[in-house]
């Protein structure tokens, strides 16, 4: 299906189950410990061998030699595998610094061997009896001593854009704010470990493994292993978390496979805690100036929006000035990214990124420069509202009601009673409020599903979709319940397995508008094929109750599909209106934190936020996306760091003691609204993503919140005590 | 993890002998922090001795009026014993500021006196670390600092001890009962039981091989006003950025220790005749010798001001 | 005794060890006959000293249902309740729990069966991915238990007083549980919803 009109009226305007609040179809598995992840898929007639996998020691250079000799003779190893037996495996494409293979070390802990023994315990044990000789070579890790190496990245970014003469509007302009911002290296931190299991039967290997792009990691994996990609299976029905982490194939499902083929068994590859922040991926730190300029009034004259951050050779930048080209008016205005090459490991997609770096610094920006011109921050905002893309003032936004988030949740959260900086105190602790912008644009990508309709009425949705906790599973059941007329007990839904329709997969907050218009496309086929079996024209066919009606005619399903059973099978595709429309998604943020006058301890004690993302699919799921997103952000804002070590190159704090996400005592109770809107121009199910909407911003609005509560403006996150202690009031 | 042998000791004394035969046996009784480090091959014994079952797990009354605590009594039983929470709050409201339910479960007095320091470098096998290697270097040092100690650091290590509840413990002067392989037992002050690391930073505590924690004793109550203030970037489970353990007396005298700053719980007695006078003129006593880096030159304000709110909140 | 690399272990009597050695002598293995209830059903293993209460329960028992989130006590996923207590599994050996009883999430309650903390947990979507979810269940069943029995927490208001079911406190109590999906707000929800507390 061709989806290139907007919307008009269809069968999920009925609503009857979409946009209900439907617990989670997968919730009892889920909580009684049933759902089988990657590491834990069981089968007794197969003898599993475990792989424990060696990282580098150093940062760059070469492997020497790896002698695994002593490894080799220890109890209960079946073989190792190191780096030098392969050779240069192919890089999969998605992926920068490769995963295994060759001599070369361009990161830290990338994988150079894998121990593979009969238990966990013995793997482990002789992984360290592997000696290696190292030729280290130096390498770059410090960003900001890399800002005048860094050069334009690959146009295909689009790295550059401007309009009008930001220069010359912003020299004038009456007032003026020139600031620069940083973020650090951070880290997705799922639950689950990367992890996966390989089984060869005969050329074809079938991979159980954590990921959420099932086609994308089956692609690059038959690339890794050079077979085709007919002759991978890949299965992964349940994921704990990616948040981008899993988007792109990882060492654990090459290893698994390698060595299973190589001891002919099934092998069980988990990539332990501490190796996963400099293993795997990270969302790259940056450093931004921003610059703008505004008449007295608070219009926004002149707007720039510069970012630095570093990757691996072949990386790309973190491109955290994309929502300052669309987010707010200003006839002038300039944006620019430059990529320094860094030998830390691979950066890439976190939770939105781009939008989630770059809104914690423009979003402070706004609270500074609204500060200037001694406007509310929130009114300051809404004057730089804006209905039309800035820089192509003929494209509109398809939908935008930023303005009503914002008013919206101002009224709710009191924004009236907010004070002056510095100024509000309770006992020994300084209280503050603070907002921002959330907006996020709303992705699409061609998505497709296999419907069917058996003889006892139940459909059956298949689609490589992944669930990665966003709610996958109902949704898509919701779906095909409106479309097909059905219950939703009525509906089973199949996920993650690479013998399904390709689907949009989980990422960028694409997935649930996109998979769940795949899965709509395949009914309106699997209607056509019902109605056809009864010689019904479809387009007067009525499906409900667990029937197909015409005038007075009506059929249960189960009758139609018959013996045999009936599919429909089809994807989405997108014509141009994303070209001719911009479509995003908005929001507001609330926050009111408390910060102690001794310590400069910063407690967040409430959080709002107010979402304007099209059609809701689900309150449930979709307010979970909501808070989650607000407790990552609240992680950004208060303590997640991964810390440089600048001379020996790889992140130090690489675990779960040392990388400090937030726990249940740092998050206070959430409150979340959804604006009562649809988006014919999204998609035919009239939703737009929310899943990283939430996160977008709302570091910045803790961080406004601390300026209010201490008068101290932090512009480089995370926001810790020691960055405000020197300036916090006299208490000794 | 290296393998191992298993025992479980029938007496004390049979622990400390089984030790004393193998210097590569370790005691294990809680477990949190010696598998933890074991997994990671920082630890490797050859042999487990478990401890848990030799009737070191409980609370009693001294006859001096103080209490005696097993070497294995839990955390959360010690938090929870009634005599800890009326007479030593603050060691009941350090150990509630340590870890996470789960761990406090499992820890024990003794364990978490032996806790070893959560310096990240000490923590990557990869990395030098005169401490889990001794020679070998000290890669912190001019590297990621900001948890590490500021006082009492060498040029060796400038790592710091984790525990809270041995900071609270040192506030109290409580002395740690040993019994050696040989079966003499001894009592070492809490202030005499861990070291600094000089030198020999791997050599952590005045134990020797074999010598095994029986109790940890607290003198009788001394009244005051009991507080344990653990600053953290995090709410919860997260280690001290600072501590401070003090127990205050009406008349503005005390007795403090503090956390996150040195190799061991840090405490200066002379410092105490200054807490009349305020936290500024305590903290500049306790932080004299203070070589902080430019990372965590910040904890020497946070002390004071750490300080000061509990000098507050003993007034309050 | 020598064994092959293919046999990792061989029986003995109760409670006494087995030492098998490669042939280079290079890594040991040391065996150990344990038993011990899980949910309720008596489990009797001859294990590596090395295997993690968590590991055996995983990988030899097949009760996956206790995740591995970490393997060093900083993530609370493979929280269970032995005795009565909530315990890290990844950070205690299976051998060091002979006789115990263990409870794990597939012996709280199943599908179409819940524990009443399981279908809150559902009721409020206290989970996304699901991964940390049974930890955070085995957790909070016994987070309430340890506030009846007056155990104190860091946020405990007086060490003197019986502690109370509050926010805040299942809020510190439940700390060692990460959920990196953020579903703290919902968790904290059913939790309260399954004390009785008005929140």
């Amino acid at each position: 299906m061709q989806f290139d009109k907007p919307a008009t009226t269809n069968p999920i305007d009925q609503l009857k189950v979409v946009g209900k609040p439907i617990h989670r179809i997968d919730g009892e598995l889920k909580t009684t410990g049933r759902a089988t992840y990657a590491y834990e898929w069981h089968d007794p007639d197969m003898q599993y061998a475990y792989g424990y996998p060696v990282g580098a020691a150093i940062a760059k250079g070469q492997v020497i030699s790896i002698d695994s000799s002593v490894a080799k003779q220890a109890h209960g190893v079946l073989d190792v595998l190191t780096t030098l037996d392969l050779g240069d495996l192919k890089k999969g494409k998605m992926n920068t610094a490769r995963l295994f293979g060759g001599k070369q070390v361009q990161h830290y802990h990338q994988a150079i061997a894998v121990v593979v023994a009969e238990t966990f315990e013995q793997a482990r044990a002789a992984a360290t009896l592997i000696k290696v000789e190292y030729a280290p070579e130096q390498g770059a890790f410090d960003l900001r001593s890399e800002l005048d190496n860094a050069t334009m990245p690959d146009p295909s970014t689009e790295p550059e854009s401007s309009t009008g003469d930001f220069h010359a509007a912003f020299v004038v302009a009456p007032v003026t704010l020139d600031a620069e911002y940083s973020t650090p290296d951070q880290s997705h931190s799922m639950m689950e470990p990367h992890a996966s299991i390989a089984a060869w039967k005969g050329e074809e290997v079938t991979v159980w493994t954590s990921s959420q792009m099932i086609d994308w990691w089956r692609s690059d994996l038959a690339i890794t292993l050079g077979i085709d990609k007919e002759k991978v299976h890949l299965m992964s029905p349940f994921i704990g978390g990616g948040f981008g982490g899993k988007l792109f194939l990882r060492v654990d499902a090459v290893l698994a496979a390698l060595a299973a083929k190589t001891v002919g068994r099934p092998v069980k590859v988990a990539l332990p805690r501490p190796m996963m922040p400099n293993n795997t991926t990270h969302r790259p730190a940056t450093i931004q100036r921003i610059r703008i300029g505004a008449e007295q009034d608070g219009k926004i004259t002149a707007v720039a929006h510069e970012s630095w951050s570093g990757d691996l050779p072949g990386g790309g930048p973190e491109t955290a000035v994309m929502q300052t080209r669309l987010l707010y008016s200003g006839d002038n205005r300039m944006t620019a990214m430059k990529l320094a090459t860094l030998d830390l490991p691979e950066g890439n997609a976190m939770r939105a990124p781009g939008e989630a770096p770059g809104l914690m610094a423009l979003e402070i920006a706004m609270d500074e420069m609204a500060e200037k011109l001694g406007l509310d921050p929130i009114e300051f905002r809404i004057i730089n509202d804006t209905q039309v893309d800035p820089e192509h003032p003929e494209r509109p936004f398809s939908y935008r009601d930023l303005i009503g988030c914002l008013r919206l949740g101002a009224e709710r959260f009191g924004w009236d009673k907010r004070a002056r900086p510095a100024t509000r105190r309770e006992g020994s602790w300084m209280i503050g409020m603070g907002v921002a912008t959330a907006f996020r644009n709303n992705l699409v990508m061609t998505s497709g599903a296999r419907v069917t309709l058996d003889q006892e009425g139940i459909i059956t949705v298949e689609t490589d979709m992944t669930d990665i906790g966003t709610g996958s599973y109902t949704i898509i059941a919701q779906t095909a319940a409106e479309m097909m007329g059905v219950d939703i007990e009525k509906v089973a839904v199949q996920l993650g397995d690479s013998r399904f329709p390709v689907s949009a997969g989980s990422g960028g907050q694409f997935g649930a508008n996109s998979a769940t218009s795949g899965v709509y496309a395949a009914c309106v086929k699997l209607r056509d094929a019902v109605a056809s079996k009864l010689g019904f024209n479809s387009a007067d066919a009525i499906f409900e109750n667990g029937q197909v009606r015409v005038g007075n005619r009506s059929f249960p399903l189960s009758e139609a599909a018959g013996a045999e059973g009936l599919v429909g099978e089809d994807k989405i595709e997108w014509g141009k209106l994303a070209e001719t429309h911009q479509q995003s998604t908005f929001g507001g943020h609330f926050v009111e934190v408390a910060v102690d006058v001794y310590t400069g301890e910063t407690r967040i004690r409430r959080m709002l936020a107010v979402c304007a993302a099209g059609r809701v699919l689900n309150p449930i799921t979709a307010r979970s996306q909501v808070i989650g997103a607000m407790t990552m952000g609240a992680g950004a804002a208060l303590s997640e760091e991964l810390a440089v070590d600048m001379r020996r190159g790889f992140f130090v704090n690489h675990d779960l003691a040392g990388y400090e996400v937030p726990v249940h005592a740092d998050i206070p109770h959430q409150d979340v609204i959804f604006l009562d809107e649809t988006d014919p121009y999204s998609s035919p199910m009239k939703a737009k993503g929310v899943g990283e909407l939430g996160l977008c911003g709302v570091s910045a609005a803790i961080a406004n919140a601390v300026y209010n509560a201490t008068g101290i403006r932090v512009r480089d996150y995370p926001i810790t005590l020691d960055k405000l202690i020197g300036r916090l009031p006299e208490v000794v | 993890m290296r393998a191992f042998s298993y025992e479980r000791a029938a007496s004390v004394e049979a622990a400390a002998q089984a030790a004393a035969h193998n210097p590569e046996s370790r005691f294990i009784a809680g477990g949190t922090n010696l598998l933890d480090l074991m997994k990671l091959e920082i630890e490797k014994p050859s042999h487990l001795i478990d401890v848990n079952g030799l009737g070191l797990d409980t609370i009693e009354s001294t006859a001096e009026g103080g209490l005696r605590i097993g070497a294995v009594v839990r955390n959360t039983d010690l938090a929870a014993h009634e005599t800890v929470r009326r007479d030593y709050g603050v060691l009941a409201r350090a150990l509630v500021a340590g870890a996470s339910g789960q761990l406090r479960n499992r820890a024990t007095t003794a364990g978490n006196l032996l806790q070893r320091t959560r310096c990240p470098y000490f923590y990557d096998p990869n990395q030098p670390c005169n401490k889990r290697l001794p020679g070998s270097g000290c890669s912190a040092i001019g590297g990621i600092t900001r948890q590490l100690g500021v006082v009492g650091t060498s040029e060796a290590c400038i790592a710091t001890h984790p525990s809270d509840m041995a900071v609270a413990m040192r506030a109290l002067d409580a002395i740690v009962d040993t019994v050696k392989p040989g079966g003499e037992r001894r009592s070492i002050p809490i202030a005499d039981f861990h070291r600094l690391p000089g030198n020999t930073p791997h050599i952590e505590t005045e134990l020797q091989q074999g010598e095994i924690i029986t109790s940890v004793v607290l003198p009788p109550p001394i009244g005051g006003k009991h507080i344990y203030r653990k600053v953290r970037d995090r709410a919860s489970y997260a280690f001290a950025l600072v501590s401070v353990a003090a127990v205050i007396q009406p008349d503005g005298t005390g007795k403090v220790a503090v956390g996150g700053v040195a190799h061991k719980p840090w405490r200066i007695e002379a410092a105490e005749s200054e807490l009349p006078n305020g936290a500024r003129a305590t903290v500049s006593i306790l932080m004299a010798d203070a070589r902080p880096t430019d990372q965590n030159s910040f904890k020497v304000d946070l002390l004071e001001r750490t300080l000061g709110a509990v000098l507050a909140g003993a007034r309050g | 005794m020598v064994a092959t690399a293919t046999v990792p272990v061989t029986s003995t009597s109760a409670g006494s060890q087995t030492r098998l050695q490669s042939e280079a002598s290079v890594v040991d293995i040391h065996c150990t006959r344990v038993a011990f209830a899980v949910n309720g059903t008596r489990q009797e293993l001859e294990i590596d000293n090395r295997t993690t209460l968590l590991d055996a329960l995983r990988e030899h028992l097949h009760l996956t249902g206790t995740k591995k989130g970490c393997d060093h006590g900083q993530c609370g996923a493979c929280t269970v309740i032995v005795d009565g207590r909530r315990i890290n599994s990844c950070l205690t050996l299976a051998v060091m729990h002979d006789g115990d009883e263990v409870t794990t999430i597939e012996g709280l309650g199943q599908p179409g069966n819940l524990h009443q903390m399981q279908a809150a947990f559902v009721k409020h979507d206290g989970f996304q991915c699901g991964y940390c979810t049974p930890g955070q269940i085995c957790s909070a069943v016994v987070v309430l238990e340890e506030i009846k029995a007056n155990i104190p927490s860091h946020v405990t208001e007086d060490l003197t007083e019986q502690a109370e079911i509050t926010t805040a406190e299942i809020r510190e109590r439940m700390s060692g549980n990460i959920c990196r999906c953020g579903a703290y707000s919902n968790i904290v929800d059913a939790i309260t919803e399954v004390a009785g507390v008005r929140t």
